[in-house]
């Protein structure tokens, strides 16, 4: 399969608003942070080196058909386009700081996009499984897989007191983070979720807007994660991230049923109103987007707006990003040339599913 | 709108920034944020490594030393460096990262305190041993997971069951015994 192929098949299943609670959380996601023994980490190591390891893993699991996961293929950063990279890090596939500064970086994906193993990034793996919807035990259930499958050949620096030793003292001992993505808007509106995000801090938990920490969240989408990796086990880990994930699903629950009771109207123009703007304009911004995105999701959950399929809000939250709005231009874009573009591709995924509105 | 830094270029950037509660919005162009760098979020934001850093840095002063008896006491002292990597240990404060996997015996005198403080007041691994390379620690965890049943067992009176788990931990002792005799 080649690179076009993964990216002109821009939706991940990730995106597909599959899997448990999928009108709550959008993903689940779990990553392992791994270190080859005796070998500096990429922060003290030259580029010789670190690519003698992109070359080992090309080798040894590029086109493989054998292990859990049959048919990964390896990508160099070094190879890529950078709008190319650019498309992979808004999928949640790699990170920013792998597209942008890792020379010898690069990364083996399978053909679905649930798997990626990040070489060359902060540590020298960084494995990572992604699964639509409120999946957590899967997709550690994956990653721990591979993980093992990789172990059989590669030999990881791991000590008996500290566990598995990485570059960034965070993330010693299971190398573990999880995290999940939720869409919260009745507990925004409502107000009652800086009520509730202390406690979720004293539990070991963060949580924070998807576009990184201090920002406000865009679109109303969340992510919480674990903070401690040492100390306790896999298992607990993700066990306790679950039990929050599943005290906030029920909270935005009852928030939404007490907007409906007490404030139908309100809400139902709020929607519409959203939905309107997004069906007819013709520039609009990122960050509008986004909470009219929500705003429209909202209405589709809470059976508002009929003829429209939830997943569709969840790819235009990708596809509206500005590495995908250039891939679909297939040129580099002005700021003020991808709000047209965005406009546009909106009006023209929700002309798609809804023909009966005309325009 | 135009950027309310330079008014000339349309503002493509647009955050809200919350100090003490108090809420301040900017506008302002691509060009305009490249030159404010740190202040935007998402463009070379604060890092968590900054944030560690000033962490790491904490030491020396915990100790109770007043800073400038700290200095001199440094001089006078080998600078802990990690002898594989040649990461020092002020290099690692610096920059919150460590060098390579040695890294952490050559520092461990530091770390337990560190991690402690990052990790929820834990220091110790409990989770996931790798099957190969790790199989002796597996073992030492099945001892002491049979340890704590035999003392619940001779506190519940269940001797025979308690005598079984004995035995049990004899031969995984003996077997760590003979690998490490081979």
């Amino acid at each position: 399969m080649t690179l076009e192929a993964f990216i002109s098949e821009a939706v991940s299943p990730w995106m597909k608003n599959e899997g448990p609670e999928s009108d709550i959380v959008i993903s689940s996601r779990v990553r392992l942070a791994r270190n080859l023994v005796n070998i500096p980490f990429p922060i003290a190591n030259d580029y010789e080196h670190l690519n003698d390891i992109v070359t080992n893993m090309e080798s040894n699991y590029s086109g493989k058909k054998a292990g859990p996961f049959p048919d990964l293929e390896l990508f160099r950063m070094a190879d890529m386009q950078s709008n190319e990279k650019h498309v992979l890090v808004e999928k949640h596939l790699i990170s920013p700081s792998l597209a942008n500064e890792s020379e010898a970086g690069a990364v083996l994906l399978n053909p679905d996009e649930s798997l990626s193993v990040m070489v060359n990034e902060e540590d020298h793996f960084r494995i990572q499984c992604l699964l639509s919807g409120f999946q957590l035990d899967e997709t550690f259930a994956n990653a721990n897989r591979m993980d093992d499958w990789l172990e059989e050949k590669l030999d990881f620096a791991f000590d008996e007191k500290r566990g598995y030793l990485t570059s960034c003292p965070t993330n010693v001992g299971t190398g573990l983070r999880s995290s999940v993505m939720m869409h919260l808007p009745a507990l925004v509106m409502t107000n009652k979720l800086n009520q509730i995000l202390p406690a979720i801090n004293q539990l070991g938990l963060v949580v924070r807007g998807i576009y990184g920490e201090g920002s406000e969240a865009l679109g109303n989408l969340f992510q919480i994660s674990n903070q401690t990796t040492l100390g306790k086990s896999e298992e607990d880990i993700i066990a306790d991230l679950k039990s929050v994930v599943t005290q906030l699903v029920q909270h935005e629950r009852q928030a939404r049923e007490t907007l409906l009771q007490q404030s139908k109207m309100y809400l139902e123009d709020k929607v519409y109103r959203s939905y309107g703007i997004l069906a007819f304009s013709r520039r609009i911004e990122s960050k509008e987007a986004m909470q009219r995105l929500s705003d429209v999701r909202l209405g589709i959950d809470l059976e508002m707006v009929s003829g429209l399929d939830g997943k569709i809000l969840n790819e235009l939250m990708v596809l509206t990003q500005p590495g995908f709005l250039q891939q679909y231009a297939g040129k580099q874009l002005q700021a003020e040339e991808r709000n047209e573009r965005r406009a546009k591709i909106i009006r023209e995924r929700l002309a798609l599913e809804e023909n009966k509105l005309d325009r | 709108m135009l950027c309310q830094e330079c008014n000339e270029h349309p503002a493509t950037l647009h955050f809200t920034k919350i100090v003490n509660g108090e809420k301040i919005e900017y506008h302002i162009c691509e060009t305009c944020a490249k030159e404010k760098g740190e202040h935007i979020p998402g463009s070379n934001s604060f890092s968590i490594h900054q944030l560690l850093s000033g962490l790491l840095d904490m030491e020396p002063s915990l100790k109770g030393v007043k800073q400038s008896s700290a200095e001199t006491g440094k001089k006078a002292e080998e600078p802990l460096s990690c002898p594989h990597c040649g990461l020092t240990y002020a290099q690692f404060a610096e920059m919150g990262r460590f060098g390579c996997a040695r890294c952490y015996e050559a520092f461990d005198s530091k770390l337990d305190s560190i991690f402690r403080r990052i990790h929820g007041g834990n220091d110790t691994h409990l989770g996931k041993i790798p099957k190969r390379g790790g199989q002796d620690l597996h073992v030492y965890r099945e001892i002491e997971q049979l340890r704590e049943q035999m003392k619940k067992q001779i506190e519940e009176e269940e001797f025979e069951k308690a005598a079984e788990v004995r035995d049990k931990i004899r031969s995984l002792q003996e077997q760590l015994e003979r690998k490490g005799a081979e």
